[in-house]
């Protein structure tokens, strides 16, 4: 199909979900509560295709997204609360705070952290994640906004369903397109062969770096994003947990396709109110049933379920502009 | 001025001498191989000439400019890619991102311009893509543009591996025992293949190689390793009949 | 001064109970390279029978130790067989995933109601604690219960694994499955035995714990297995000395941050000590740094 064709369908797409979400929220078949999960679905996409990008597309295993999704939502939340007087514009502000916030953490973290490899990269991640979470949990001492162990509470909250559903589809669009860039492609080398990339000219510390980077910072914008949708900020949604939740989401969306992360991240989202919602009097065995649908469908599709796919409207088109150069004349 | 002067390089691992006052001269258009024994250190030599190595002791100048202390990646730059003995390929991905990757550092266009698809982004894009595509269809690869490098054959993913090294436009290319594990047809064609390489890209190589048969058809100048030192350099009569390199070949006795 | 040598000991009883459970993680990655997640769940699981054990039916402690010890082997064992064998040649990070299943499992099947039930229990000690004062600390019969246990096991381990053909098996395969295979050593079952070794050693973990710190409930393996882990991973994993130095090292540094820093820091203090060990040494105190042959 033309190339054209399938970003206009995709744009279509896009407007028809709207549409049809828009619908049922205001139809009131999504309740408020829905509402809120929905957004959290949202928030989901946002940390997950940052983690996506730091350990799908680069290769460089994280154990402790949830603390930069952490720092964006309490750096955003206390912007926020400072400057609620502003409205709109304040809320707005502190979604770039807590993507900066983030962000800046990422790479001062990461310039030393990302020397370590594989497994060692994962566990520094999650010490670093206990780190933050005893921060958090300590940090009515230096913050009394911030509530520490009680939780912080305050936050100008915004459940509009167009922010979140806006931020998405931006995030998903700049991901696609670092991802199909040289940028991208330099992650994905770093991936795939760290030392044949290094020999063809791709630095890898640099390019790991800017992953991460990236990757923090939407973890940042998920935050900040977070501390809109729940008037309560606490700690415990931010622990190692949280971080093996979203490399759930990843490596179950299968490693390097965007369109997998995204889906997974909604379906896994809503999993855990699905099941309770079909379980009913059973509701005490939604931990187990989670953790065996996890197991099995990491034993049936072992590359993850979209392992290897794209959304072929993410992918641009590769085609020759100038004709063919004639070779050995 | 030799493009590479290679001057007195060794290197420790551990108590163990692994390379030892290697000097070596190439001038620009040479094609040069080094032979020897397994364990001789012919690779410990591309480890340090490619950056992966920091050599104890030495000098290596490329172009009159000293590449002691940099980074692989800052040496590609500077001009030198290699391929690996054993193929170091980005498996998974396509065959055109293989080599687009090699034209990474000369792509021209910011983070920026990437993530918001600027005017020089889409420019500079399709042009690194229109250099890629040249080089597969100068390697007979271009049909495969599309395919994950993984499900090539054996032949092409060399054939790749040498393209991707030339998207670095080097002036050296180092090949590390380019015709390992092939038959004698598929040597020969390796043989035309490096020939074909230099000729059109104006290259100079440094080659490994076991296959006597390529290394006396493509070389004008070899060096014989043995022990980690040089043991004997020149041309390729001149070094096949070298006592020396015999014995280090045969078995010590083996000559007398 | 006293103090100061009753912090050890107290850091040295924590660091035992680590170490049993730092070596079942450190054997089976360096056995299959995978971070067994569930490890500290079959630790916590080892908690539980062992305080049924002598409680409910009134068993001799030692007797319900070792059935803590069986029963734990042979979760492990299950566990492999399960859960991780069928992803044994795919992606690390596939078998890391079913791990997380795996201790996801063990910790909501264990707190169902009919299991053990979500809440805390108080351990009633099977025994009558006896504490010595000498020069100020204050030592209990269960402190030298926990070390002579640490260290008998220990001993068995080291003579399991150079005296024994199963150990020289186990050693064989974590060297290289294939080669393993070529010299006749049945891998699969290797692997399985490497899993109830472990995941034993973890079992009477388990009930040491439940002496020396008499509250346990059904997520007391998450920290605490995490941190075993860190252990195993400090002083190097894949080295079963590294898995008990490691283990030590992160018992002082908790109780001495707790005693001297602030006990709400002492996740945070070790686990910053772990980031810039493994910054200086990245495969671990006493692991070695191979250098990637090219």
């Amino acid at each position: 199909m033309d190339k054209n064709k399938q970003v206009i369908l995709a744009l279509v797409g896009v407007v028809v979900l709207y549409i049809i979400l828009k619908a049922l929220i205001m139809t009131g078949v999504l309740g408020p509560y829905w509402q809120i999960i929905l957004n959290y679905a949202l928030i989901y996409v946002i940390g997950g295709l940052g983690l996506s990008i730091i350990y799908g597309f680069t290769g460089q295993f994280s154990l402790g997204h949830a603390a930069f999704v952490g720092i964006g939502a309490y750096s955003a939340g206390l912007f926020a609360i400072t400057f609620s007087h502003y409205g709109a514009w304040g809320s707005l502000g502190s979604l770039v705070v807590g993507i900066v916030c983030a962000g800046v953490v990422g790479y001062l973290i990461g310039v030393p952290i990302l020397r370590l490899k594989s497994d060692y990269l994962g566990i520094a991640t999650l010490g670093f994640n206990f780190i933050v979470y005893d921060g958090l949990q300590n940090s009515d001492k230096l913050f009394p906004a911030m509530g520490g162990a009680q939780g912080m509470t305050g936050v100008p909250q915004f459940q509009t369903f167009e922010w979140y559903f806006v931020a998405a589809v931006l995030v998903v669009i700049l991901a696609r397109n670092f991802v199909f860039s040289t940028h991208g492609r330099a992650c994905t080398a770093i991936r795939e062969n760290e030392t044949a990339a290094n020999v063809v000219g791709v630095s890898p510390a640099r390019t790991k770096i800017m992953a991460f980077t990236i990757g923090c910072a939407l973890a940042g914008l998920a935050g900040a994003l977070y501390c809109h949708n729940y008037p309560y900020l606490n700690p415990d949604s931010f622990s190692f947990l949280e971080s093996i939740n979203y490399l759930i989401v990843v490596v179950l969306g299968g490693l390097g396709s965007l369109a997998g992360t995204v889906i997974t991240a909604v379906g896994w989202a809503f999993l855990l109110e699905l099941l309770r919602l079909v379980l009913g009097p059973f509701y005490a065995f939604r931990g187990v049933i989670y953790a065996l649908i996890l197991i099995v469908v990491i034993i049936v599709r072992s590359q993850g379920i979209f392992g290897g796919m794209e959304a072929p409207f993410l992918v641009p088109q590769i085609g020759r502009r100038k004709p063919r150069a004639i070779v050995g004349s | 001025m030799p493009l590479l002067e290679v001057k007195n390089l060794g290197i420790n691992f551990g108590g163990l001498r692994a390379v030892n006052k290697f000097d070596l001269d190439i001038e620009r258009g040479e094609i040069v191989a080094i032979i020897g024994p397994n364990g001789a250190g012919k690779t410990t030599v591309f480890n340090m000439l490619s950056g992966y190595y920091t050599p104890t002791d030495g000098t290596i100048t490329f172009k009159g400019k000293p590449l002691n202390g940099l980074q692989p990646f800052q040496i590609a730059q500077h001009g030198i890619a290699r391929t690996f003995q054993n193929i170091r390929l980005f498996p998974q991905i396509s065959v055109l991102d293989n080599v687009r990757i090699g034209l990474h550092p000369r792509a021209g266009y910011s983070l920026v311009d990437s993530i918001l698809r600027t005017p020089r982004f889409r420019a500079k894009e399709a042009e690194l893509t229109d250099r890629a595509l040249d080089l597969l269809a100068t390697f007979g690869l271009e049909d495969k543009a599309n395919i994950k490098a993984s499900s090539l054959p054996y032949g092409a993913q060399r054939r790749l591996e040498i393209a991707r090294a030339q998207a670095v436009q080097p002036d050296l290319l180092l090949l590390d025992e380019p015709a390992a594990g092939m038959n004698p047809s598929e040597v020969q064609q390796m043989v035309e293949l490096v020939r074909f390489v230099k000729e059109k890209f104006n290259l100079t190589v440094l080659l490994i190689e076991h296959q006597m048969g390529l290394v006396m058809n493509l070389c004008e100048r070899l060096v014989v390793m043995d022990f980690g030192e040089i043991i004997a350099c020149g041309l390729p009569q001149e070094v096949r009949d070298n006592p020396k390199v015999l014995e280090a070949y045969l078995g010590r006795g083996a000559v007398t | 001064m006293a103090i100061f040598i009753q912090q050890i000991v107290n850091g040295l009883q924590l660091g035992l109970v680590y170490a049993l459970i730092a070596l079942g993680y450190t054997m089976v990655y360096g056995i299959i390279k995978l971070i067994n997640f569930a490890h500290g769940d079959v630790f916590m699981v080892g908690a539980f029978v062992g305080f049924f054990g002598y409680t409910v039916t009134k068993l001799p402690w030692p007797v319900a130790l070792v059935i803590a010890m069986v029963t734990c082997a042979a979760i492990g064992v299950l566990n492999e067989r399960l859960v991780y064998r069928p992803l044994r040649y795919a992606a690390k990070i596939s078998a890391l995933i079913s791990a997380i299943g795996a201790s996801f499992f063990l910790e909501y099947f264990c707190s169902l109601n009919f299991i053990f039930g979500p809440n805390y229990i108080s351990v009633t000690l099977p025994l009558k604690v006896i504490t010595w004062i000498i020069d100020g600390v204050r030592i209990t019969n269960v402190q030298v219960i926990i070390l002579v246990t640490v260290v008998v096991f220990l001993t068995l381990l080291q003579l399991l694994i150079f005296r024994t053909k199963l150990g020289a098996a186990m050693r064989t395969v974590s060297f290289d499955h294939d080669a393993a295979r070529l010299m006749g050593v049945d891998v699969d079952k290797t692997i399985s035995f490497t899993f109830a070794v472990g995941s034993g050693l973890a079992g009477i973990g388990g009930v040491l714990f439940g002496f020396a710190y008499p509250e346990i409930w059904t997520f007391l393996g998450v920290m605490t297995g995490l941190k075993a882990f860190i252990a195993a991973v400090l002083g190097g994993i894949g080295l079963i000395p590294g898995a008990v130095l490691g283990a030590l090292i992160m018992g002082q540094v908790e109780i001495m941050t707790a005693a001297y820093v602030s006990s709400q820091a002492r996740d945070a203090v070790a686990f910053a000590i772990l980031i810039i060990v493994l910054l200086i040494r990245p495969s671990g105190i006493l692991g070695r740094n191979e250098p990637e042959k090219i």
